[in-house]
């Protein structure tokens, strides 16, 4: 790495006008960039991450107003460069970008080959033939098999990850000095993450680019970056290499964000850090320290001054009054006093899923032969009373099916779910909504835009006619109270509510009604870490108050560590590993587990991002492998496991799919060993 | 809103000091925003004294609007070359009082207008919920429906369910609501196929609601926004399509007067007396704002986020 620098950016500020008056999105940071160098700027949504980036190409919305100091690119100044410059020689050329979906960043009516060629020959005195020649040679380097062939394909015909692939073929075709990358790996699953953080990583290093690495994953930036910076309502808060900042915080919100990581405080500590209230409105001047209402150290000082910027060494800053008084002071420690996990004794199962399959039938084309999908085979699952049970698995390998047919959403083709001994299937639908209730995922569509918070937390108390209507109320009222929803939003619609708020209502929807089981479809993964950490505990304590127990569907290794009991791993429908938290996470016997568990990114400085694994894309469910259908992504696999598919056996306590499972030794990956000493 | 009513007659059993804390209802929040919108106002004003124009028609008209005075027919409007005081809005090709026949006709018109559009919602945004919530055979069986409906000339049937019931006002709002549904059915029929993918339906679902109370509850207040924009089109419609049934004697029988008919008989005089046309023209025209200023009004003081 050359110590020039690439990108110095001086006073940025961004400020986007509304209705009454002025949002500051971005308030006058300073940052710096050298050649080569990987930046990773973390903060949560709405901290103005994504519009630094997009100030610096100048594609802020149209309203948006941008005044810097100056922003050095290679020796020019790109804000006093003309919008036609800027088009013609900077963005996609000097500068390329990735952004968040890939599923809507490229256009569906155009080629691969044409989208790809566009960029380079759009800049002129390239000729087609050169052009096409370079994304050949780019698609073979992000690792797409048969790119020539690529080149004819239209984006629907490709995967998630395959696409994100296609993105940074593009953004590389002119060579660019500096890559952005906007939560490049966001919207994919974890192998997928690892395999495109990898080639990203490998591709920086072999073309020298310098790279903006923006995201909310604090285990990602930990391995990818070089440098951080940690954003807070639009300022830099905490700018440091990547062991300075995650390896001692200063700043008390990065410490905060750092809390929040399942797994950060250790797998013993039941209970999350979490970081009070929401991120302070952007609108006007804010007086003091802009995380002060938030901070836990916060003295008189904080809410009257503005913090200083402190220097630690070279490179190491923060900005914080830091008062002496409170050092020792840190999120969560007020909270719980009892912060000790308690596992429950095996007791008796109350739901049993018993040998269900799912098909559905899809037509391909409008004349195409209709083929069938199998979402789920043979699956049978215990939940025993009081448990918290994962399933893991990535997306489309069946778990929200699996808890669409627990919850009578989906009828199975054969098979039963029975409830304390009862099939779900006959139980009247009033009776069953007494027993089991869910929590989605999205708490923007799993929430009527047009009833208010009261009316939907109420609402089964009313469609089972439980009580007065002044008990529904009070009972929704006592409901509120214990999720941790104000008085004042009974009569708000769910759309001036948070992501959090929403998601606290969500529960106390699914709890209102005493439910034994609650299944969680992914409750967290709309949310921001720090939301998701007051979630999680919010939901523990709440089965710990209530007797609860929990299916609890995810595809986050790291919100399984911290708090199922059993966990159980799915893959193209099957479920292929089964057993106690421990013994699943620590010695896993499926080889797909395992490299589910080695592309958990979790918060390691000194380590760089590790190799996949995994090869390959998630099958096609259409298309089924023969034999064990993990076999075509397997190490392990051979001639036996491509013909025979393996049944699910016992070895020591731990059910598991696989042909090779009593011959893998249960010696964790390198990655997982030492991300044991890194907490 | 049908939904509200829970929460506000909830909120009446606390005591007032406990309901503060709670901010207001949705009712109180959309009385409060009514009170500040121009629009909703103006809308619900002009809509309001044109229905008293209608209803008070017999003391409100100068004239009988069925005298006829041939010696002063086609006299222009009162501020006009020609025109007398006495006719304010001039008088038609048989010499009956303009004014009148258009305060006569607002009865006609907004009866037609709204009965018709109103008829069309019920079947329309009916079988475009249960199209698409239901799908499968019931969706084939609405779209035939709509293929039948697209398939046939509308005025043909209209003729022929004229001719068999019988002719009377009734039966002509009647029969133009029955011909004027399948905007309605589209619309809602695209949006509840989206709505029902929803978590919120599935969650509706796995608390024990029947499919008639998902249909009502969840799905219906969520198609509000787009049921409207088509009533406030098709009012204008119906209106209209009555004079298209009155021009071929179908509609309204002809002395009893009526804005569609109104424009129907002066459109042959429309390069020389062009007020026959532009007069009931600019009434129509006012009450399809109005619809719309009410509309829209009504939509903003209920859609959520704008009162943030």
């Amino acid at each position: 790495m050359s110590t020039e620098t690439l990108l110095d950016i001086r006073d940025l500020s961004v400020t986007l006008p509304t209705e009454s008056s002025a949002l500051k999105a971005v308030r006058g940071i300073d940052l710096e960039l050298r050649r080569g160098e990987t930046l990773g700027i973390v903060g949560e949504s709405g901290s103005g991450k994504s519009m630094t980036a997009l100030a610096l190409m100048n594609l802020l919305p149209p309203a948006a107003q941008r005044s810097a100091a100056c922003i050095n690119f290679a020796g020019a100044d790109l804000s006093a460069v003309s919008e036609k410059q800027l088009a013609h020689q900077v963005r996609g050329r000097k500068i390329g970008m990735i952004f968040q979906e890939p599923m809507t960043s490229l256009n569906p009516v155009y080629t691969i080959g044409r989208q790809l060629t566009e960029t380079m020959t759009l800049h002129g005195n390239v000729s087609a033939a050169r052009a096409q020649r370079r994304a050949i040679e780019l698609l073979e380097k992000v690792g797409l098999p048969d790119p020539a062939s690529r080149l004819r394909q239209y984006p629907h015909e490709l995967s998630g990850g395959q696409r994100q692939r296609v993105m940074i073929a593009m953004a590389l075709m002119n060579e660019p000095e500096l890559l952005i990358a906007d939560e490049p790996t966001t919207a994919l699953d974890v192998t997928i993450q690892a395999q495109i953080l990898y080639l990203l990583r490998q591709l920086q290093t072999e073309l020298g680019m310098s790279m903006i690495l923006i995201t909310h994953d604090l285990g990602v930036v930990s391995r990818a970056a070089d440098r951080i910076a940690v954003m807070y309502a639009g300022d830099l808060v905490e700018t440091g290499t990547t062991e300075q900042v995650l390896n001692a915080p200063r700043h008390p919100y990065t410490r905060g964000l750092l809390e929040c990581v399942p797994g950060y405080r250790g797998a013993a500590a039941r209970r999350l850090g979490s970081i009070p209230g929401v991120v302070p409105s952007m609108t006007g001047d804010i007086q003091g320290c802009a995380f002060a209402a938030r901070c836990p150290r916060a003295v008189a000082r904080c809410l009257t001054d503005t913090p200083p910027t402190r220097a630690l060494g070279e490179a190491h800053r923060f900005v914080c009054h830091d008062p002496e008084e409170t050092r020792g002071i840190s999120f969560g420690d007020s909270e719980h006093a009892s912060d000790t996990h308690t596992p429950r004794p095996a007791q008796e199962s109350v739901l049993k899923v018993d040998n269900v399959s799912c098909t559905f039938s899809v037509r391909q084309g409008l004349f195409g032969k209709r083929k069938t999908l199998r979402a789920l085979a043979n699956v049978s699952l215990d939940i025993r009373r009081g448990e918290v049970l994962a399933l893991v698995g990535e997306s489309g390998c069946g778990k929200s099916t699996l808890s669409r047919t627990i919850m009578s959403l989906q009828t199975p083709d054969s098979g039963s779910v029975t409830l304390s001994g009862q099939p779900v299937a006959s139980l009247p639908a009033r009776q069953r909504a007494r027993m089991i209730q869910p929590i989605f995922q999205d708490p923007y569509s799993s929430l009527n835009p047009r009833q208010t918070i009261g009316e939907i937390i109420g609402r089964p108390l009313t469609v089972n006619q439980v009580g007065s209507k002044t008990e529904r109320r009070s009972k929704v009222h006592r409901m509120m109270e214990y999720v941790g929803l104000p008085p004042r939003v009974f009569n708000s619609f769910p759309d001036q509510l948070s992501g959090g708020q929403r998601q606290r209502v969500a529960i106390a929807r699914a709890l209102i009604l005493d439910p034994e089981i609650v299944i969680c479809d992914e409750p967290t993964s709309a949310l921001d870490v720090s939301v998701q950490a007051q979630i999680l505990n919010l939901l523990l304590d709440l089965r710990d108050e209530l007797d609860l127990t929990y299916l609890f569907v995810t595809h986050d290794l790291s919100v399984v560590e911290h708090l199922a009991d059993r966990v159980a791993v799915m893959y193209l429908g099957e479920i292929v590993e089964c057993g106690d938290r421990e013994q699943v996470l620590a010695r896993p016997k499926h080889p797909y587990t395992r490299a589910l568990l080695d592309s958990v990114l979790s918060i390691a400085p000194e380590l760089d991002v590790p190799e996949p694994r995994l090869t390959g894309d998630f099958p096609n469910p259409i298309n089924r492998p023969s034999g064990c259908p993990f076999h075509p992504r397997c190490p392990l696999a051979d001639a036996h496991c491509q013909r025979v598919a393996p049944a699910l056996e016992m070895f020591d306590n731990t059910l598991v799919k696989c042909w090779k499972a009593d011959a893998t030794s249960p010696a964790p990956s390198p990655n997982s060993k030492t991300e044991e000493s890194a907490l | 809103m049908t939904t509200r009513s829970d929460a506000v007659s909830a909120s009446e059993l606390l005591p007032p000091q406990e309901q503060a804390a709670l901010g207001l209802t949705p009712n109180q929040m959309a009385l409060k925003a009514a009170r500040r919108h121009l629009g909703l106002q103006l809308g619900l004003g002009i809509l309001v004294l044109m229905a008293l124009f209608a209803v008070l028609a017999p003391w409100l008209a100068p004239h009988d609007p069925y005298l006829q005075n041939l010696p002063l027919r086609l006299l222009p409007p009162a501020w006009a070359d020609g025109g007398q005081w006495e006719y304010l809005l001039g008088t038609d090709h048989l010499g009956r009082d303009y004014l009148s026949r258009i305060i006569y006709g607002a009865r006609i018109s907004m009866m037609i207008g709204l009965g018709a559009a109103t008829i069309g919602a019920l079947i329309g945004v009916t079988l475009g919920v249960l199209a698409g919530y239901f799908g499968g055979w019931v969706d084939q069986a609405v779209n035939f429906l709509v293929t039948c409906q697209l398939a046939v000339p509308s005025l043909l049937l209209i003729m022929a369910l004229v001719f068999v019931i019988g002719q009377s006002i009734a039966v002509v709002i009647f029969v133009i609501g029955a011909t004027h549904w399948v905007l309605y059915l589209m619309v809602t029929r695209s949006a509840t196929l989206r709505l029902r993918e929803l978590d919120f339906v599935a969650a509706a679902r796995t608390m024990g609601c029947s499919k008639f109370q998902i249909a009502v509850k969840e799905i219906l207040p969520n198609l509000a926004n787009q049921i409207t924009v088509i009533f406030t089109l098709e009012v204008a419609v119906a209106i209209l399509n009555e004079a298209t049934l009155s021009f071929l004697g179908l509609g309204v029988p002809s002395p009893t007067p009526s804005w569609g008919l109104m424009i129907a008989e002066g459109k042959t005089a429309m390069f020389f007396q062009p007020w026959l046309v532009i007069l009931p023209g600019i009434a129509l025209f006012i009450l399809v704002i109005a619809i719309n200023l009410l509309g829209d009004g009504v939509r903003d003081i209920t859609v959520t986020h704008r009162r943030g």
